[in-house]
Formats: structure tokens, sequence, C-alpha cells
């Protein structure tokens, strides 16, 4: 039963990640599903609402390549680098399709993951306080405290239709551990409907110490061996985040022609991340040389 | 020995003599992060770094480019969650001091990461957005700011408000609902703003060497309240010069290296 959790990411994806989703790529910087997110562009899915607390290159490309309608999120930029483009031009001049934000902050982002996990309708924080959000977006309001009588901030509880995560290690029966900065990934994962890991490898035992982060196999919908899948962020115990790559993001991604032709080349025209990660590496060895 | 040094180099050792040894710090990327380490290798050895992606009492080698890099999880004592960071450790009053920079900062020390010019919908400059910024800014026990100075970030009127000084001064914090007392001091590569004991108004109380008033004012987008007793900040030793740009070095040589060539 649980060997058919593991399949092809392309498979995992046209199963699991349908026209119209609400879509969650977690990873705080760390184990972010770049693969999984490269397959999506792929597959051309359209009208997706993406949520993410800090959406980055990878949004930047979704966005770009017209997956999203909607955007829900705390922070977008290129980290230590500046704006993501494509974010700013699609949200700024509508190109390629508009896109609608909802944006909170990163304690509400964790707060709404941990509702939506808990099968919660709504969070509660003791935030937004001072901040200028709450007149933008009406899902952040106001309760109080029954007890105390405490006003305390609001916010719904995330549910996303899929959540994808990539992972260092799966067992044979796709039992996931997650390694070193896990973010809200747990929370994200347990918050979905369906969630597909992407992982460095495959096991026959975790040997995971305990109190290990562990997502069971019975929670998953898809567990897909797709190594060195966080490029360019970074799996903990595996290989760093390829700083210099993000960093030749924010020319790469700065004008549209610039940007489809990158994303044409090493995502539309391959069959797969392996050999995307192949045109990566050529293309900065020849750099080095 | 004649030592010389930058503005930035003097905003930063600046900002870094204010943590104290032991305290936990909640650092924000970029400047704050440079400070806060500067003073992790300076005066302040036992300083428990604490960055949101939930790596706790970190010591990296060089500086983060993101604020989730491996080097930081590599040297944490401990890992937590999102949700973990945030409601354990923030919004329950266990951080001392959160150490923030922004594009805008008004009178009151409040703060704007959010856009620049037109309004919400239609931003000239669209920015990332607060992140962990609002609630560290209301929870942590207090907040050191850390931005260049002029005109264009030191505004009479924020385009947004993302993270809570003073309010409008006054008790107005006080009133809010936020549990930390608010901004202690905003270091600037011009001197030291610091919060008017009563109107709680950013104060010029300290200046950098070489610097005059006259170019402090003409830096700041209102008429800026300038102490009596007006400071001479210490200029930054040789220690701290050499600690601050051993540490760049080891930083940029870092990054600029692929991990996957």
């Amino acid at each position: 039963m649980s060997q058919s959790l593991f399949m092809p990411l392309a498979e995992a994806v046209r199963h699991f990640v349908h026209d119209g989703d609400s879509v969650a790529l977690e990873g705080f910087t760390h184990l972010i599903p770049f693969a999984a997110g490269h397959e999506i562009i792929r597959q051309e899915k359209r009208h997706l609402t993406l949520i993410r607390m800090t959406p980055d290159i990878i949004y930047d490309q979704m966005i770009g390549m017209g997956c999203a309608d909607k955007l829900v999120f705390s922070w977008g930029g290129n980290p230590g680098v500046g704006s993501i483009h494509r974010f700013r031009d699609a949200y700024e001049h509508s190109w390629p399709r508009p896109l609608a934000i909802e944006e909170y902050s990163h304690a509400a982002m964790a707060a709404m993951y941990q509702a939506g996990a808990s099968r919660l309708p709504f969070a509660t924080l003791r935030g937004f306080i001072g901040n200028d959000l709450p007149q933008y977006n009406h899902n952040i309001r106001q309760v109080e405290c029954p007890f105390s009588g405490e006003r305390l901030a609001a916010v719904p509880a995330l549910n996303p239709d899929v959540t994808i995560l990539h992972a260092q290690r799966a067992d044979r029966h796709g039992n996931v551990w997650i390694k070193g900065i896990v973010g809200a990934q747990k929370e994200a994962a347990l918050a979905a409907k369906r969630v597909i890991v992407t992982v460095e490898e495959q096991v026959d035992e975790l040997e995971a110490p305990l109190n290990a982060v562990i997502l069971p196999h019975w929670t998953l919908a898809a567990v897909c061996v797709v190594p060195r899948g966080a490029h360019p962020s970074y799996a903990h115990g595996h290989y760093s985040r390829d700083n210099a790559f993000c960093i030749a993001w924010d020319a790469i991604s700065r004008e549209r022609d610039s940007f489809l032709a990158w994303m044409d080349r090493h995502v539309m025209q391959v069959r797969d991340f392996a050999e995307t990660l192949q045109l990566i590496t050529a293309a900065q060895r020849t750099e080095l040389a | 020995m004649n030592i010389t040094w930058t503005a930035d180099e003097m905003m930063t050792v600046a900002a870094a003599r204010r943590l104290g040894n032991g305290i936990a710090c909640f650092v924000g990327i970029g400047l704050p992060s440079a400070a806060a380490n500067l003073a992790r290798l300076t005066h302040a050895p036992e300083v428990v770094l604490i960055y949101e992606s939930g790596t706790l009492g970190t010591r990296p080698d060089v500086l983060p480019l993101s604020i989730g890099d491996d080097e930081l999880a590599e040297k944490a004592d401990s890992i937590v969650s999102m949700p973990e960071i945030f409601r354990y450790y923030l919004q329950a009053g266990r951080i001392d001091v959160g150490f923030l920079g922004a594009a805008q900062v008004d009178r009151y020390g409040n703060l704007n990461s959010t856009f620049i010019g037109g309004d919400y919908e239609h931003p000239a400059t669209r920015l990332p957005g607060a992140g962990g910024a609002p609630e560290i800014a209301a929870s942590a026990g207090e907040v050191l700011i850390v931005l260049k100075q002029g005109k264009r970030s030191f505004v009479e009127q924020l385009d947004f408000m993302s993270s809570a000084g003073y309010f409008s001064g006054g008790d107005s914090r006080e009133k809010s609902g936020a549990t930390g007392r608010g901004p202690s001091a905003v270091i600037t590569d011009l001197g030291i703003l610091t919060p008017d004991p009563v109107s709680r108004e950013l104060t010029l109380t300290s200046l950098h060497p070489g610097i005059s008033v006259e170019q402090v004012i003409a830096a700041t987008g209102w008429p800026l309240q300038v102490a009596a007793q007006l400071d001479t900040t210490p200029p930054p030793t040789a220690h701290e010069l050499s600690v601050l740009r051993d540490l760049h070095a080891r930083t940029r040589a870092a990054h600029s290296q692929s991990k996957l060539a």
C-alpha cells in the first residue's frame, strides 16, 4: 500500500495539483522545493493561489510564468539580494497576468498554518499592533479574549489544497524526516488536504533520533526522489545554499525577455530537474574557467 | 596610529556597542546582522543571537546572505520551528532586544518596510514587506534600529506603517497593547538618535566624529530635535575595525563561490 506513495515528480504534480488550487510550497530559505515548482511551471498549471511565508526565487519563476492568480505571503524578496522582479511586475503592471495579494506577518502566517493543522477556524496572536495591513487585508481582524477581555489579532486558518515540501530522506514506507531549519513545514503539511514531498534519497530505515521532525507516511499523498531538488536553496547535510545563483537571479529576472529566455532553456525545454541542474552547473563552470 | 573608517563602519560599530553581553537578541538580516555579530566577536561574547528562521544562540563565522543560511543552523545551540520562535519566544517576552532595519523611519521611530510612493494597491516601489518585524517591534523588550540617514529614509510621514515605534508619541505606545518598551535608539551613519523620555520624539544625542549637527539636520525630513548636551560617539577602535573587516572579507569570499560547480 505505502509503496504507491513513491512516484515520479511529474506524475505526482499531474495527479495532485489542479488548476485553481491553493498551493503552498514551504521551506524557510532551507529545503525550498524548486524541482516541484519547475514541474508545476512545465505542466502549465494555471490560476493557482500560491501560499508561502517568504516567496522568493521559486515563486518569482511561477508568477512570471503565469501560474498564479493570487499570492498569500508575509515577506516577498530575494533574501540578501533585493526585490523579486517578476512578482513586482505582476503586482505593479499585471504582467503576465494580474496578481492579487493577501499579506500578513511571519508570526501571523505561522499561526495560520498551526490553526489549519489543528483544523481550527482561526488563530489568535498579539499581532499587527500599529501595522497598517488590516486596512487592506480584511482577513486580519480582532477578537476579544473571553477570559481577560484583551483584544487580540485574529487571522483565518490556512488549509492549502496541496502543500509541497522538500526533505532529506524518506524510508521505504514513505515516512519523511526533515532536518535543520524546519520553518513551518510540519504545520503547512498537516494543514493541507494533500501533501507531496520530494526527498534527496530513499533509505530502508530512517534511523532518526527520538523527537526528530517526521511526517508519517499516512499523512502524505506522494513521495518523489529528486536529488538536489531544493537547489539553489539547500538541504542540510547534503549541499549548501547556492548564494552565487541567488545573486545571479537578480540580473536574469530583471527584464521580461531575459527571464523568459532563461525559463525556456532551463525549465520548459528540459525533461526533468536533473537536466536543469546540468545546465546550471555547466554555465557556472564556464564562468569559473 | 592614524585610523580611518567609513561611515558604514562607524554605524555598524556604534550599533554593535548598544548590545549588552548575555542578552537575547532577535536579529534582522543586513546591517543588524553585521552589528550583532560584531558585538558577539568583540565585547559581548555571550550575546544570544536569534534569527527568525528559528536558530537560537547562533555563532556564524560569516554573515548570512539569507536569514536561514546553513551557516546559522550549523552554529546554533538549537533550531526551533517558526510557530515556536514567534509564539513561545518573541510573543512570550523572552527576547530582550529586537534589532531592525527599515526603508523609512519617522520622528517617533515607527517603521516602513512595505512600499514607497503611490498607495498600497499601486505602489511606486513595492518592498519585500515586514516579515517578522511588526511583532518584533511590538513584543521585544526594546528595539534598536539601524538605518542610513537621509531625507528619503527619515521622513515626516511614512508611506505605510509596518512596525510600531512610539505611534504619535507621548503615552500612545503604552495604550496600544504592545508589550515591549519600543525603540531605545536609532543608530545611523551620522549619529545616534534616542527618544525623548516624555514626548518620545527621536532626538539627536550623539554625533559621530567629524559630522556636524547641520549635516544631520539636512539629512532628516522633519525638524530634528537636538539634545542640549550632545555627545561625540567614540571613534571605532583598531580592534573593532579589524574584526568587522575580517568578518566582511570572510563573508564576501564565502558568498562568491557557487555551490554546484
